[in-house]
């Protein structure tokens, strides 16, 4: 404990400054918000493994590590350097360098009326009622020491506003840039995205860098899906690998909306991925979708905590991992029925393949149910590549290589195909396709002759 | 010349010694068929062919068209022209039927020097090829073998093989597990494909396929041993006396073996 106690320190001195400057300081249920959630993360610390939602992950490469919040942004990327993420006909893109907005490399043009799209930071000053309306509202920074210093922190990030009935197709893309600095630096995004009534929209959240670098990037997404709206979040983590990526998507769904969170990550050294939806309203219905894909020493760490609040809502969790080299995989997958959640439909599957004899991967399902009449069942697989499959493939004139890749991507499209079909999914596909082909370690032969034998297939119902 | 060379095969797995000896040679343009009772090593003669390496060859040399066929890997094997129809097809969820067809068959185009076909000039050898073994398309769209019949899934072994149009073909139980309509379409897809330039290697435990394939040779493989050899009349022999007496005397000539 006595490394957390220290860190504490820096993040004190950070926010005493913090608080003087950052825009909103000056309101006082923003001010109170920040100084009530930085005492929290004073009070608890990091987590450490001897908690229990942090059991497969240590911390300890961040604890120790002094980062520093950014002020202004010095150098700036061009905006051909940005061109690697365009994401072909988006709604909107949205960018942030080293966590702050950048105007002029963001594309806002066609957004049509009734929807509203800025940055916290703009909206905070211009239009701080909006915010304060749902800001913090979703998020409880009580459960989760990163919240509480997202919370603290929170200055930038989306704001974005989908008006009732409106249905946006396109999606609206919001670009998280780290470059490179000299110093360790960490930047908490936090996003607010409303969905109102009958609307539809698409979100893509994707953090990625240029050049390396120890950074630490903790964001927080409130996600508000009022009655009967349909929204699709995807988050995508591609940075490169000394970077450390905390981030937690809070989805608020009321009566018989439909929300699809799809998690794509592929980079990053240590991330850790919280989806938290919550359905709050009769009939809900949640898909949270995910693939996590690691080599070298990459740790990817998924925790799903789906909270079934109100009865007939649905819930659907599959995630995918792919764990080469010396990468070490997590699913943590709580689902909890509260007692007036009757007919709640809760599904959770998670399916590994580790390609090398290093690789790890911890899968934990935990239910938790107050309520007598519901449906609750959970799944997981670790296995290898079939070398069955592998040896038809090759049978038949394909070689190893392609043949090893063929398998791992039916093996990610099975998390594709769980997404509408649009520019986004299109986008992700590319990206997975990329990956898999530019990363050869993957496809290297692996002699493991009883690999079959391995397998392990736990089914319950609960 | 012939086509295939088999001499003296020794093969083992995980240390148990299945092949025992194993000479036989096959020339372009003939149909042998390989008999045997359960567990006699038919399989593991078929997967050895095809190069799969859980198949460990202790002795013994196989030639393929002049070439070593023990130091090629599966696809390499497979680029030369062999070709396996499984006894157990495999499924591969995620991965299309047609899209893999088309990989296959480019990746042995393009092993063998020749340029890469296209989806559209696939698409016409694929639906004649089709119509012959009577295979509905739209099953095509679907993942390798994923939730086909047990007749379904041989019908597509040898849509492959028509496709790929191997030097050598090696049918492991194709008739198995097939009623007599199944089996007169997948028997009418191979006499389709007989030719002087191509070998046929039929394994069976049934001579009923026999009647709609006739080869020019029968082999009893016994114990991992080719016991007796001997033109179609063979099989009916065994189908009536079936393979007790081979069996009894593979037992007395254990110690005989080198
Ligand atoms: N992978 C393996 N591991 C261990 N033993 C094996 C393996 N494959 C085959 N065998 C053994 O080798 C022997 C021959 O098997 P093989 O499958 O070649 O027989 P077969 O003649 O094809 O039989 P069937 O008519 O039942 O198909 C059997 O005793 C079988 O149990
Ligand atoms: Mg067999």
């Amino acid at each position: 404990m006595t490394t957390t106690v220290q860190n504490v320190e820096g993040y004190l001195e950070n926010f005493a400054e913090f608080a003087k400057r950052a825009s909103g300081h000056n309101l006082p249920w923003l001010r109170k918000l920040r100084e009530d959630a930085f005492a929290r993360f004073c009070e608890t610390g990091f987590p450490t493994t001897h908690d229990e939602d942090w059991r497969f992950t240590n911390i300890a490469a961040i604890t120790r590590t002094e980062f520093s919040l950014l002020q202004g942004t010095a150098s700036l990327p061009a905006k051909s350097d940005l061109k690697q993420w365009n994401l072909d006909s988006a709604a909107a893109q949205l960018v942030f360098v080293d966590g702050q907005f950048v105007s002029n490399l963001s594309s806002t043009d066609s957004v049509p009326p009734g929807v509203t799209i800025s940055n916290l930071r703009e909206a905070i000053t211009k239009d701080s009622k909006a915010v304060e309306e749902h800001f913090g509202r979703y998020l409880n920074f009580h459960r989760d020491p990163f919240c509480a210093l997202n919370t603290a922190f929170a200055e930038d990030g989306a704001f974005v506003r989908i008006g009732r009935g409106i249905s946006l197709e396109k999606p609206i893309h919001l670009l998280f840039v780290a470059t490179e600095r000299e110093a360790a630096t960490m930047t908490h995004p936090r996003n607010l995205l409303l969905v109102e009534r009958e609307a539809e929209a698409t979100f893509l959240e994707e953090y990625v860098s240029l050049g390396g670098g120890a950074c630490l990037s903790n964001s927080a997404t409130e996600l508000v899906a009022l009655e009967n709206s349909t929204v699709s979040h995807y988050m995508i983590e591609r940075e490169h690998t000394e970077a450390f990526n905390v981030s937690t998507l809070r989805i608020q769904q009321e009566r018989s909306s439909n929300v699809a969170s799809h998690s794509v990550l592929l980079g990053g050294g240590l991330v850790r991925n919280n989806v938290h939806p919550v359905l709050a309203g009769e009939g809900g219905e949640c898909l949270i979708n995910g693939l996590f894909v690691g080599n070298g020493r990459q740790h990817l760490d998924n925790y799903m905590y789906v909270e079934h609040a109100s009865p007939h809502s649905s819930s659907r969790q599959f995630y995918n991992g792919i764990l080469d080299g010396h990468a070490h995989g997590v699913f943590h997958g709580r689902i909890v029925v509260h007692k007036n959640a009757q007919k709640t439909d809760a599904k959770q599957t998670n399916r590994n393949l580790l390609l090398s004899d290093d690789a790890q991967i911890d899968t934990k399902p935990q239910l938790e149910i107050y309520a007598d009449d519901v449906k609750c069942t959970h799944g997981a697989t670790i296995g290898q590549i079939e070398e069955n499959a592998l040896f038809y493939l090759r049978s038949r004139g394909i070689d190893e290589i392609l043949a090893r890749r063929l398998l791992l991507s039916a093996f990610a499209n099975e998390c594709l195909e769980r997404m509408h079909h649009g520019a986004a999914r299109n986008y992700v596909e590319r990206m997975i396709a990329a990956y898999l082909l530019h990363n050869a370690q993957f496809l290297a032969a692996q002699p493991s002759p009883d690999a079959d034998q391995i397998e392990r297939h736990l089914e319950e119902v609960g | 010349m012939s086509l295939l060379e088999i001499r003296n095969l020794h093969v083992s797995v995980d240390g148990h010694e299945i092949l025992k000896g194993i000479n036989l040679a096959v020339n372009a343009g003939e149909v042998h068929s390989i008999m045997g009772p359960n567990g006699s090593g038919k399989s593991t003669l078929a997967q050895v062919l095809s190069r799969r390496d859980m198949y460990r060859v202790t002795s013994g040399e196989i030639r393929f068209n002049g070439k070593d066929l023990l130091a090629m890997k599966p696809e390499e094997a497979a680029a030369e022209g062999v070709f396996m129809a499984f006894q157990y097809p495999v499924e591969i969820p995620g991965i299309s039927n047609t899209y893999f067809l088309r990989s296959a068959l480019n990746a042995i185009r393009k092993y063998r020097g020749e340029e890469e076909i296209d989806a559209m000039d696939f698409l016409p050898v694929f639906r004649e090829k089709l119509k012959l073994l009577e295979m509905d398309e739209r099953l095509m769209n679907r993942s390798v073998n994923e939730g086909f019949s047990g007749g379904e899934k041989k019908r597509n072994e040898i849509l492959q093989m028509a496709i790929l149009d191997p030097k050598l073909a090696i049918l492991d139980e194709t008739d198995s597990g097939l009623d007599i309509d199944a089996l007169r379409i997948v028997a009418q897809g191979v006499n389709a494909m007989r030719s002087p330039d191509r070998a046929m290697l039929v394994v069976t435990h049934y001579q009923r396929l026999l009647n709609y394939i006739v080869p020019d040779f029968v082999h009893v493989l016994v114990d991992g041993r080719i016991m007796r050899s001997g033109g179609p009349q063979l099989a009916l022999e065994l189908e009536a006396k079936g393979y007790a007496s081979m069996e009894a005397e593979a037992r007395q000539t254990v110690p005989a073996s080198a």
